[in-house]
């Protein structure tokens, strides 16, 4: 489908928070909408979810998350929201103008009335939690490791520990297991479980998989790939205690350990982020700071059910939606004047209908290049001449101006925008 | 006979509930602090005849990834998970799948099906 230059709605990643967003923006009444999502196909993280336990709160039903994703994305569709795959978003002005980058699409700007940020979250890395030790092949990311497992179909060792007992860290370690892997511990600095309990049953006690509270990775052992961790008991202030440490010997580290919103185009915008949350600062509409930006899902805080990163998105999906129609309105109430031939811009920018009263408006405009001969500076709505003047020549360091006089008021009301030209006489 | 106190942390939902239970060998007398109703069946099922829902992936020919996720349509028991496990590893499905088609119908002779938890078209 041909993408077109500006939208009411463009919602950015596909995820849970997106797809409600797109669904509800329509639903709110805005014609067109826009997901733009980096990877090949719609549906997000979700896709390597494959586990069940999704959508309990809103269908009532115990569904794996590509069969969560799917429901929506087919409501998306079906709804006639538009979308851009395998596209980047390089920028994103406070102006609301996005710049994309994509093999298929090349590069392109795109305008929108209302936007909304789904970008979701990212993992947490190993230099980011300053693990020690060599630097061998098998370190990875929990997520990183579900995706080779779940989509990909590569397994990333024989052996694991896992540090961190968020639910991505318990969930592999069952799936782990599942496709023949030995995890032979998880270790959680915490004094308690940083994931749900029902995790805790359902993926390490089924399993016999061992969870060692108030312990973490002291250091990496190996060094072409990881031989071995050494793990250690951290006291209430995560300190070492001498003398506990032990060598687990495995292949694979996988790291569990926390979610960072993913906000680098929402600063582009100048959208003012929450320290604490490390997401946007937004009211109850989950608008941000900047007027006509929303956010919604992990972008905004890290979510523990996807039902609620759905609600959210319905909510930013329908203040985005009713946004851009007001933006509608008011762009009715109002006629923007174009610079064309031979004018570089025209100021006024806009009129205002409601002013269109008694008093003549002059337009003052500089043009691109001298033209030595007689010309007419006009102004067209598009279809008919409004109004023109001569001038025995134009130059660029001479401004030109033209009137809008009360006898034309009642035919410019109509149109919404003016183009103001300079051509030969 | 003796009555014994038992405790089970309820996985209906991601509430969690810790659910305590009076035991009297394998009869339970009372279940206590469920806050809903799935609290109670899970107590009484977890005992009798524990089950869990099973979610993995199987081998696909043709389709835009190498594997297509499925998922146990209804939970199954848990003594029978790395049977299940094993016969999937042996199936493989020809694209394109549609969500919620059956992969290996009547699993171990349970009368619950193995459906394809998403769509997956063809690779191009």
């Amino acid at each position: 489908m041909a993408i077109k230059d500006m939208y009411d709605v463009v919602v950015i990643g596909s995820g849970p928070g997106g797809l409600a967003a797109a669904i509800s923006a329509k639903k709110a009444g805005a014609d067109d909408v826009l997901i733009i999502e980096r990877d090949v196909e719609l549906g997000g993280i979700l896709l390597q979810c494959i586990h069940n336990g999704f959508g309990v709160e809103i269908f009532k039903e115990d569904l794996p998350g590509p069969g969560y994703a799917q429901r929506f994305i087919n409501d998306a569709l079906s709804l006639g929201v538009e979308t851009m795959l395998d596209t980047m978003v390089l920028d994103i002005t406070s102006q609301r103008k996005i710049y994309v980058s994509s093999k298929t699409y090349g590069f392109r700007i795109i305008e929108a009335r209302a936007i909304v940020l789904a970008m979701g979250c990212r993992e947490r890395t190993r230099s980011q939690i300053r693990l020690p030790g060599t630097r061998p092949a098998g370190v990875y990311t929990a997520g990183m490791a579900q995706r080779w497992t779940n989509v990909e179909g590569y397994m990333p060792g024989k052996k694991f520990v896992i540090l961190g007992s968020g639910d991505i860290g318990m969930i592999m370690a069952r799936r782990l297991t599942f496709e023949g892997a030995k995890v032979e511990r998880v270790l959680e600095i915490m004094p308690f479980l940083t994931g749900l309990t029902r995790n805790y049953v359902q993926c390490l006690l089924d399993y016999d998989i061992t969870l060692q509270l108030h312990h973490t990775v002291k250091r990496i052992i190996g060094n072409d790939r990881v031989e071995a961790i050494e793990a250690v008991q951290v006291d209430d202030k995560w300190n070492m205690v001498p003398g506990t440490e032990e060598i687990i010997p495995c292949d694979s580290l996988l790291l569990s350990v926390g979610l960072i919103p993913e906000n680098e185009l929402s600063r582009m915008a100048g959208v003012l982020i929450d320290p604490v949350t490390g997401g946007p600062f937004v009211d109850e509409t989950f608008q941000t700071n900047v007027p006509g930006i929303f956010a919604a899902g992990n972008v905004v805080h890290v979510y523990d059910l996807v039902d609620w990163v759905t609600e959210a998105g319905f909510a930013a999906g329908d203040g985005a939606g009713k946004f851009a129609i007001a933006q509608k309105k008011k762009a009715a109430q109002s006629i923007n004047l174009i610079a064309g031939n031979n004018v570089r811009y025209v100021v006024p920018h806009r009129i205002e209908k409601e002013n269109l009263k008694d008093e003549p408006i002059r337009l003052q405009m500089r043009v691109r290049q001298p033209m030595e001969e007689p010309v007419w500076v006009e102004v067209h709505d598009g279809d008919n001449l409004i109004t023109r003047k001569g001038e025995r020549y134009v130059r660029p360091g001479e401004m030109v101006t033209v009137t809008l006089k009360p006898k034309d008021f009642d035919a410019i009301r109509k149109t919404d925008r003016l183009t103001v030209q300079v051509v030969p006489r | 006979m003796t009555e014994e106190m038992k405790k089970l942390i309820c996985i209906a939902c991601p509430k969690g509930c810790t659910l305590d239970l009076t035991m009297s060998g394998d009869t339970i007398l009372k279940i206590e602090n469920a806050s809903c109703k799935n609290g109670y069946e899970y107590a009484e099922r977890e005992i009798h005849d524990p089950r869990r829902m099973v979610a993995s992936t199987v081998k696909v020919k043709d389709g835009v990834h190498p594997l297509v996720p499925v998922y146990t349509e209804k939970a199954i028991p848990k003594r029978q998970i790395h049977e299940l496990l094993k016969e999937l590893r042996e199936v493989e499905i020809q694209a394109p799948v549609e969500m919620g088609q059956v992969v290996l119908a009547d699993v171990l002779g349970t009368g619950i099906s193995v459906v394809a938890s998403r769509s997956l078209p063809k690779a191009m």
